[in-house]
């Protein structure tokens, strides 16, 4: 609720319409680009986006270092923060949920299984007939090692599923199992932000600076082995975009996932080279927040990920 | 108008408002234009009989909801000189407003239960069929009988495009109806080749998606013969309003006849298939089959439309040898809406229609594609 | 700050102003509704008779598409974004949006979209054809390339939707006047705040779906293929996850519209103001259990058709308590019905009579009889056009004086309302007959047994076509000439603090946040 007795609302301003007119041209090049078409709208649009946010951001900065923002601005730009995080979480739901659909649904039906097992064993009639009729041979598995097209056409098939999965390996391979250095490195990542959360409260800005520092060389770290891991997948396990669901649902996950550690790593970045101007104070310090709240957010999406895509196989 | 003549206005349009729901709901329970059929299977009795109830609750409920509305704009009117109470809060009342549509609802909710596990006793049929929904016509397989074929709309374009009068059946015939034997349990299961199309029979009441890849099933049983008409539901591209489902229901002994007489058919067909064909006789029979399976996309003139579907005039694949064209008509083109005919059309038709399209439109190839050219080419895979 | 508008077209593009933003999105809104119109009536015009006449099926489904994509996110949402934009921070007594930049751009991004989704009718193969629920494959494999604009521009425009939502949230969570505690707000606010929620819950939703389908048609996966272990189905429950709490982001601020409307011509408090509010808020969380209620006929197992049925019943209790709320409202009032009440009266009567069709639809067994047929056509007319739309109409002659201090002309609004009214009901009452006789929908052409139905359906919409143009002619000749009102309170019964600012409504409001006792 209000409080206080004036709110800062901005001029005119130019930076939306340049904006809209950004994505705008982002959405058409695109779509021009997937066609086969020129990219070079889409770098334009890209280039128009990434002035004007870094101007937009300025600004906003530049407000809050002249003290126009006064807490309740603030508190705006806070919830704003944490709705625009739970937009994120109900994206990733959109792509959890497709993927307990297909494994836990589709896969049954389409290996001729109840789907519903928990509650009735006995498999409808409809699914009895995919597998007889239309997939002849596909087994109920996952990870789907091979396609129902597969199974059915052979060679023929233009579905066919990975040569090996990135599930868990077994425990003598254990310390060669990427995901698993992933999940200590973006668990630590997000311990060391927290650090620096606490330095940044105490007025220990060398606390703040340092840890602040190690979480955005963590991120670093994440994004190479994530790196080290797709081309593995691809150049030696036939694991790829196209290797039926587990692959789609595999590399969607963790692809969207992946570019929201990006996302995140910029986020600490510019905390990071702010952090280092002396910009946050201990109780002026929502730039950084929201950074980390973000990182927080990633992290649990990881965990979510280990478990599903990884380790319950 | 003045503030009276105003008010009673509306009030008197209010009562015809009122008046006409709930005419319509008596119109909808007797005439058979305006209502649900009743059909002449178990299942599609039930899906009326809990229609009709539906329509009677409603009926009653807003016949009570506004009419207290109406004598409420009467009687309130500040016209009528009302002055507004101030009340506005009543615990009772909205205790008894959630609690008593909520058991309506608990209610209501058994027979729709009862109704929905008729619609799901799909197990021990009789007879299986599977259906195959296709841009834009079904396939009708007989499973294990050795007996399919496809049903295609057979109301000429020249109808539709208003270039001649519409007959009496309009948009409800089809090249060959589905045949299914009075009082026996059917089962259909129901996929789709392509996209998803959705086989609906009103009278059965049996209306299921044609999921590509993914089966699903209803069933009928009737003793009534006769010739059942329903239509594709779902939207499946620009051939959806074009590719009805009739069904004929016809007594046991008649349907035995007629399915020995679909597998002579076949038997006799594949003795046939080495005949040498003229020229003529194949541009003849060639048209009628592009007009009946390729019109639709590749339009009557073979000019296509741009961006969607190519022109088979003067493409390259039809200039080509005949290989290259009649492999594109068995097997298709992954991935687009040029489908597989191998399943479709027989050896004949596919010949027929090659050498049509190379043929025709000024595509002046010169050379003549015979049945066992596809043959040996299906053999050569 | 500034005290007035800029001057120019500048005020338009760079303006900050929550004012100025609604009145974009409000002028926006319509032109989009007047587009989304025009292909109806292509559609109704087709339809007049059997047989193919004006355009070709492959046109037709374009048509169809686009204008149900045009009327939901074009029309409809931003009708209401705008309205919330110009009431809700001078109903809470707030000096702006909490963030009036990322306003702006909400909106612009709008045009932008909207430009791109129209232009794909020109490309090559034609604009998007499958349906507003661009159901898999259809939409993807079988689509033409346009497609991808289409996808393109449905993720800018979920943006914008997000960010306008994270707006109003912020807004009301942050913004309101000292006193103004949450269960004192105007019922419309709290209608927006729970549609911001189901907003920001569910565009993100529609982002993966149509980032699967970008994926399947371009990369090479499989979400909707059985074929590599997907299912076309898979897209379905995607889509209605998102496509059922849409209807009721469709439908809430019209409830909330409704709710102010009908106590200031009652001249009565709202009655039962707090289950007002818990009903709306269950409508939304109901709304999230529902959806596959949309796919009886998809072949799911008993258990889910069960489920989703029951859960569906249930939501006409609440909605059942929103109707009898307002009906009790009028009971014992002072009842006027100025334009605005007899749309909302309209309304109230209109929707709950879609709500009843709605009602019979969740019936799964007799379901399989209407699913996608007329009579879900003239179900999803009943609650968005007489619901929605009704209640917009109503919000424009309601608060138009307020914005431009020019009042409406009393007899002009009344012979607009019943021209509306009369052609809405001759336009889509017989549609019901249509669907239950066995018209499916997205049909091109018909047998002729439909002929008859169809053709006073197509005359009933060409009325309702008449009637909105006779809405903008209205509302051009209230702005230009309409006898001045300066009354703050312009309606008698009217209540609430934004009928406590001068009329018109200065370009900035609570510069200082008023008390609210
Ligand atoms: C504004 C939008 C809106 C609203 C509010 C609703 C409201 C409801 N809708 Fe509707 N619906 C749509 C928009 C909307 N719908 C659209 C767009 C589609 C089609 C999408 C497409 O396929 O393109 C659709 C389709 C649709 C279907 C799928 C049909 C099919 O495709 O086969 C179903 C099925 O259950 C359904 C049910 C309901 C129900 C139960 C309600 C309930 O909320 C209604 C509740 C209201 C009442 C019941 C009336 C008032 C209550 C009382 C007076 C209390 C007492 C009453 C009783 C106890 C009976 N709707
Ligand atoms: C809130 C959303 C909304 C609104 C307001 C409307 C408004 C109207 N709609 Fe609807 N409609 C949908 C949402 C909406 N619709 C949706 C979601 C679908 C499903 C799409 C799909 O299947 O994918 C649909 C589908 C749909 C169909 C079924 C199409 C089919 O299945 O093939 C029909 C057919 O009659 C129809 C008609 C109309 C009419 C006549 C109006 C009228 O109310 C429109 C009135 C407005 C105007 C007419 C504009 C003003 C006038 C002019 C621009 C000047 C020109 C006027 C004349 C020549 C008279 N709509
Ligand atoms: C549902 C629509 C549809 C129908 C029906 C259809 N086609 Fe096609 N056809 C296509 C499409 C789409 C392509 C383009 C495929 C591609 O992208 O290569 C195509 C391509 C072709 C080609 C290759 C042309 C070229 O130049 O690439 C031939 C030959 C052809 N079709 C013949 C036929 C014949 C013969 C029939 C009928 C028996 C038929 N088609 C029915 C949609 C259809
Ligand atoms: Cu097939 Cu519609
Ligand atoms: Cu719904």
């Amino acid at each position: 609720m209000s409080t206080e007795s004036s709110y800062y609302v901005p001029e005119q301003s130019k930076l939306p319409i340049i904006t809209a007119a950004g994505m705008g041209l982002i959405a058409y090049g695109a779509a021009t680009w997937v066609l086969g078409g020129t990219n070079m709208i889409f770098l334009v649009g890209m280039l128009i986006m990434a002035a004007v946010m870094y101007k937009w951001w300025s600004t906003v900065i530049d407000e809050n270092m002249r003290g126009l923002a006064s807490h309740q601005l603030k508190h705006s730009y806070v919830l704003g923060m944490l709705w625009f995080i739970f937009s994120e979480v109900m994206f990733f739901a959109a792509f959890f949920g497709a993927l307990f659909y297909v494994r836990v649904i589709v896969n049954s039906w389409l290996g001729g299984e109840a789907a519903f097992g928990m509650f009735d064993n006995t498999p409808t009639d409809a699914a009895v007939a995919n597998n007889a009729l239309l997939w002849p041979g596909y087994e109920t598995q996952w990870p789907v090692m091979v396609t129902p097209d597969q199974a059915a056409n052979g060679a023929a098939a233009q579905f066919s599923g990975p040569e090996q999965s990135m599930s868990f390996p077994g425990w003598d391979r254990l310390l060669q199992w990427l995901p698993l250095w992933n999940t200590l490195v973006l668990l630590t990542s997000s311990f060391t932000v927290h650090i620096a959360h606490t330095g940044l409260k105490n007025h220990d800005r060398k606390k703040f600076v340092t840890w602040l520092g190690i979480t955005v060389a963590l991120g670093v770290i994440f994004l190479i082995l994530q790196a080290e891991e797709y081309i593995e997948a691809y150049q030696h396990m036939g694991l790829t975009l196209e290797s039926g669901i587990y692959g789609t649902t595999f590399f969607m996950l963790t692809g969207f996932h992946g570019a929201h550690v990006t996302l995140g790593t910029v986020m600490l970045l510019i905390a990071f080279l702010r952090s280092l101007k002396g910009h946050f104070t201990h109780d002026d310090q929502f730039g950084f927040e929201a950074a980390a709240w973000y990182w927080h957010f990633v992290d649990v999406v990881w965990v979510g990920l280990f478990i599903f895509v990884y380790v319950l196989a | 108008m003045s503030k009276r003549a105003k008010a009673l206005f509306l009030s008197l349009l209010s009562l015809v408002v009122s008046l006409s729901f709930a005419g319509s709901a008596i119109a909808a329970s007797t005439g058979r234009e305006l209502n649900m059929p009743q059909g002449v299977t178990e299942v599609s009795q039930a899906a009326y009989d809990i229609h009709m109830i539906m329509v009677w609750v409603c009926t009653v409920i807003g016949v009570g909801v506004f009419g207290f509305m109406f004598y409420v704009m009467y009687a309130h009117r500040k016209s009528r000189g009302a002055v507004a109470e101030n009340f506005h809060e009543n615990l009772v009342v909205e205790l008894l407003w959630t609690i008593v549509p909520a058991i309506i609802l608990i209610v209501m909710a058994v027979p729709a239960t009862t109704a929905l596990m008729k619609v799901y006793n799909t197990e021990n049929p009789d007879i299986d069929i599977k259906v195959t929904g296709y841009q834009w016509k079904w396939q009708y397989e007989y499973v294990g009988e050795g007996v399919k074929f496809m049903s295609e709309l057979n109301t000429s374009s020249d109808e539709i495009y208003g270039r001649a009068p519409k007959g009496e059946h309009y948009l409800r015939e089809v090249t060959q109806p589905l045949v299914i034997p009075a009082g026996k349990k059917v089962r259909f299961l129901i996929t789709g080749n392509d996209v998803i199309h959705s086989w609906w029979v009103p009278d059965f009441g049996v209306k299921r998606d044609a999921v590509p890849g993914l089966f699903t099933s209803a069933w009928a049983k009737t003793d009534q013969p006769g010739i059942y008409v329903g239509e594709c539901t779902e939207l499946c591209g620009l051939g959806h309003a074009f590719m009805p489902v009739v069904v004929e229901v016809k007594e046991e002994a008649e349907y035995n006849e007629w399915l020995a007489g679909k597998k002579a058919e076949a038997a006799e067909y594949a003795s046939t298939i080495g005949k040498t064909w003229t020229f003529d006789e194949l541009m003849v029979r060639g048209e009628e089959v592009y007009t009946r399976s390729c019109a639709s996309c590749h339009q009557a003139d073979g000019k296509g439309i741009p961006g969607v579907f190519p022109a088979l005039k003067g493409s390259p694949i039809a200039l080509g040898p005949p290989e290259g064209h009649i492999g594109i008509l068995i097997n298709g083109v992954a991935g687009t809406s040029m489908q597989s005919f191998a399943d479709q059309l027989s050896e004949v038709d596919i010949a027929a229609v090659v050498h049509y399209e190379r043929n025709a439109w000024g595509n002046d190839v010169g050379d003549v594609v015979q049945p066992v050219d596809v043959l040996n080419y299906k053999q050569n895979q | 700050m500034a005290h007035g508008p800029a001057k120019g077209i500048g005020r338009w593009l760079f303006t900050t102003n929550h004012k100025d933003i609604g009145t974009l999105y409000l002028w926006f809104s319509f032109a989009m509704f007047l587009l989304g119109g025009f292909f109806a009536m292509v559609i109704r015009a087709e339809l007049f008779q059997p047989g193919m006449q004006l355009v070709k099926p492959e046109f037709f489904n374009q048509m169809t598409t686009m204008h149900g994509l045009v009327m939901v996110f074009g029309a409809i949402m931003p009708a209401f974004v705008g309205l919330a934009n110009w009431m809700i921070p001078m109903m809470i007594g707030a000096p702006d949006m909490a963030l009036p930049r990322m306003n702006n751009l909400s909106f612009w991004i709008l045009p932008f979209a909207f430009a791109i989704l129209t232009s794909t009718l020109f490309m090559d193969g034609g604009g998007p054809n499958f349906g507003w629920t661009f159901y898999a494959p259809l939409s993807t494999t079988y689509a033409p390339d346009s497609v991808n604009y289409f996808i393109f521009a449905m993720h800018i425009m979920g943006a914008s939707s997000i960010m306008g939502s994270i707006n109003i949230i912020a807004t009301v969570m942050n913004m309101r006047a000292p006193g103004m505690t949450y269960m004192k707000m105007p019922l419309f606010v709290w209608t927006w705040v729970i549609t911001a929620f189901l907003l920001v819950a569910v565009m993100p939703v529609l982002a993966g779906a149509v980032t699967m389908m970008l994926m399947d048609i371009n990369f090479g996966t499989s979400f909707f293929n059985a074929a590599g272990g997907g299912d076309p189905v898979l897209f379905q429950h995607v889509f209605w996850f998102f496509g059922h709490p849409e209807v009721y982001i469709i439908i809430l601020p019209a409830f909330g519209v409704v709710s102010q409307i009908i106590p200031t011509f009652s001249r009565k408090p709202l009655f039962g103001y707090s289950s007002m509010v818990y009903a709306t808020a269950a409508i939304a969380f109901l709304s999230f259990i529902v959806w596959a209620h949309h796919m009886f006929t998809v072949g799911m197992p008993i258990a889910g058709e069960l489920y989703f049925m029951y859960a569906t019943m249930l939501i006409a209790v609440p909605t059942g308590v929103k109707v009898f709320n307002w009906i009790t409202t009028m009971y014992k009032g002072s009842l006027t019905f100025e334009t605005p009440m007899l749309f909302s009266i309209a309304f109230v009567i209109l929707f709950t009579f879609g709500g009843f069709t709605g009602l019979m639809l969740s019936i799964a067994a007799a379901d399989m009889q209407y699913h996608d047929t007329y009579f879900v056509v003239a179900h999803f007319h009943y609650v968005m056009v007489a619901g929605a739309v009704f209640s917009g109409t109503a919000a424009i002659y309601y608060w138009l004086p307020k914005w431009c201090g020019k009042m409406y002309n009393e007899t002009m609004g009344q012979v607009q309302f019943w021209v509306a009214f009369v052609g809405f009901n001759i336009a889509f009452m017989p549609q019901h007959f249509l669907g239950l006789a066995g018209m499916p929908r997205r049909y091109a052409d018909y047998g002729l047994q439909f002929a008859d139905w169809n053709m006073v359906s197509s005359v009933g919409a060409f009325i309702y076509g008449g009637a909105q143009l006779m809405l903008l002619f209205n509302v051009v000749m209230t702005i230009r000439n309409g006898k001045p009102v300066s009354d703050p309170k312009v309606w008698e019964g009217a209540e609430g603090l934004e009928w406590t600012v001068p009329t018109p409504a200065p370009y900035h409001t609570f510069a200082t946040p008023p008390t609210v006792k």
